[in-house]
């Protein structure tokens, strides 16, 4: 039934929620009250003056009778019905039941968008349980030191007959998990305590700082090379909800502050102007470290260029992203980028032109480089951390040269079944 | 001769609660920590049941059973896994990969028991 049709139910609605009786509101509006019951019931259409006079009488707006519910209570009640599977023309009424019953269809709106938040906020979650490492090797030292407890106190009590030896040694073992429970149970709640103030903004310890980060837009002009004003900057922060975001923020401040005295703005736009976005060259010509030049590089405004930061397990530890150069925000990344092939060779400055492949199939130049960041001993591989800018690549440029190294974001969402680097397959292609 | 268990578990008190009670059951006992060279200490060792934890340093539970599973001289010995991991689609992998029972930690010594008998019951 057509939206404008319905004007007679709602003004029936209307009538008998401001207590007219079908006869007074017709003698008042001059017509017999077997017409008003026609327009009431959609027999009759209705405008003009006499539409006028029975919004005034029921004191509405004339268009709240024409127009009915808004377009997206409809919208949302007809997304509603889809996701339940209802039949067309059973679905097609939304129209109508937002027009006869508006509060029990906002009602039912408000359900179906509170399920559709609730819904993101669970699969976002079951992804973090998934992938997190930290809580699984938490809860695997919980449940195998109950295990062990629960053994062991199940020998001592159904063997009235043990040896004093065996007695002494599972009571010893008792005593050295039971404070192993009391210590991994404690890092567990810690854990899951910082977790609870992660889940009220929805956001992880990294995600966090980097909504902090992107809503200064990467950049603090005013902070002292000491750190003095950070705590300042980092109290007023409304993204930090956590102690653990605000302490991995003030790392992060303090590189960039010591990167802002290294390579000062005047110095840096000089030398971009000069090299462009090539963080080797401005790193000799500034006689800055390579990755200074790109973490500078990377913040700079007026420049869409993304940067990855990894440890040497892979894990990434700082993402700035650019548009088509997708970055999971879980799990592991495609092995194939060259930030892994860096820590393989710590000093060693690498240019690569890579394809990301996915929609757009975009084309970037990946500068990367890994540098020693811990302490050097003797026989003992160093700590390194790898750091690699993405710098988006015209079409034009990309037609020329070597063909670039195609990429993908992770296996999971990548769509390249014959690669070498793959670890599982991936939904898209193998329609997992 | 007494038969004998192979227990691939990195926590050494539980392997010293199941080797108490599987030794008081008759078994011969042997245990082994390390996922990495777990595989080749089954080879050596030819057990007659193989208990194995699923979380282990350098080589996953899962993995070993694979690989064991891959060699026919492997492929119908009885595996009993421990796991800390309850999740449904462990279970689901174990089972597909071959193995013989799953139990989620914590255990209880009765099942443990219960399970080995039963496994060396239908592996006769």
């Amino acid at each position: 039934m057509a939206r404008e049709a319905l004007a007679g139910t709602r003004i029936r609605e209307r009538r008998i929620m401001t207590g007219f009786k079908q006869a007074d509101l017709a003698r008042n509006l001059g017509i017999s009250a077997s017409y008003l019951n026609l327009i009431e019931h959609n027999r009759r259409r209705i405008g003009g003056k006499l539409l006028l006079d029975i919004s005034a009488a029921l004191g509405v707006d004339p268009s709240v009778l024409t127009e009915g519910a808004e377009a997206a209570l409809i919208a949302a009640l007809r997304e509603a019905a889809a996701g339940q599977g209802m039949t067309a023309p059973e679905a097609e009424r939304a129209d109508e039941f937002a027009g006869r019953f508006p509060g029990w269809a906002e009602a039912m709106a408000a359900a179906h968008r509170r399920i559709g938040r609730l819904e993101r906020t669970v699969e976002t979650l079951s992804d973090r349980l998934a992938y997190d490492p930290n809580l699984a090797a938490s809860v695997h030292e919980v449940l195998s030191t109950a295990a062990s407890i629960r053994a062991t106190a199940s020998i001592l009590a159904e063997d009235p007959d043990l040896s004093l030896e065996w007695r002494g040694r599972f009571h010893a073992n008792l005593d050295t998990d039971s404070q192993r429970l009391a210590d991994s149970s404690k890092a567990l709640v810690g854990f899951l305590d910082t977790e609870t103030g992660e889940a009220a903004s929805g956001l992880s310890v990294q995600e966090e700082v980097e909504a902090f980060l992107a809503a200064n837009n990467y950049r603090f002009d005013g902070l002292d090379a000491d750190g003095a004003n950070m705590a300042d900057v980092l109290a007023a922060a409304p993204e930090l909800t956590t102690d653990g975001a605000r302490r991995v923020a003030r790392t992060v401040l303090r590189r960039i502050a010591a990167d802002q005295i290294a390579l000062p703005d005047a110095a840096l736009q000089d030398a971009v102007a000069e090299h462009q976005t090539d963080p080797i060259a401005i790193a000799n010509a500034c006689a800055v470290p390579v990755a200074c030049a790109m973490r500078r590089l990377a913040l700079l405004e007026a420049q869409d260029l993304g940067l990855v930061v990894a440890d040497r397990s892979g894990s990434l530890t700082f993402r700035k992203a650019v548009s088509g150069f997708a970055i999971p925000r879980h799990g592991a990344t495609c092995p194939l980028w060259p930030v892994f092939e860096a820590q393989a060779r710590p000093g060693t400055a690498l240019r690569t032109r890579v394809e990301m492949l996915g929609r757009g199939r975009a084309v970037f130049d990946c500068y990367a480089i890994a540098d020693v960041v811990g302490p050097v001993s003797p026989n003992m591989a160093p700590l390194t951390e790898a750091t690699m800018l993405i710098v988006p690549v015209a079409s034009a440029e990309g037609a020329t040269g070597a063909a670039p190294v195609p990429l993908g974001p992770s296996c999971r969402i990548c769509p390249r079944s014959r690669c070498p680097g793959r670890r599982e397959p991936s939904i898209l292609s193998e329609g997992f | 001769m007494a038969k004998h268990v192979l227990l691939i578990e990195d926590e050494t008190n539980i392997i010293e609660a199941i080797r108490f009670l599987l030794s008081r059951e008759g078994w011969d006992v042997g245990a082994h920590s390390d996922g990495a060279t777990a595989v080749q200490a089954v080879r050596e060792a030819r057990p007659d049941l193989l208990v194995l934890d699923y979380m282990l340093p350098g080589k996953s539970g899962m993995d070993i059973l694979k690989e064991l599973r891959a060699d026919p001289d492997f492929s119908r010995m009885p595996i009993l896994m421990l796991t800390a991991r309850g999740q449904s689609r462990d279970r689901d992998e174990a089972e597909r990969a071959g193995v013989s029972r799953f139990m989620t930690k914590p255990f209880s010594n009765t099942e443990v028991l219960t399970a080995v008998r039963d496994l060396v019951q239908l592996a006769r």
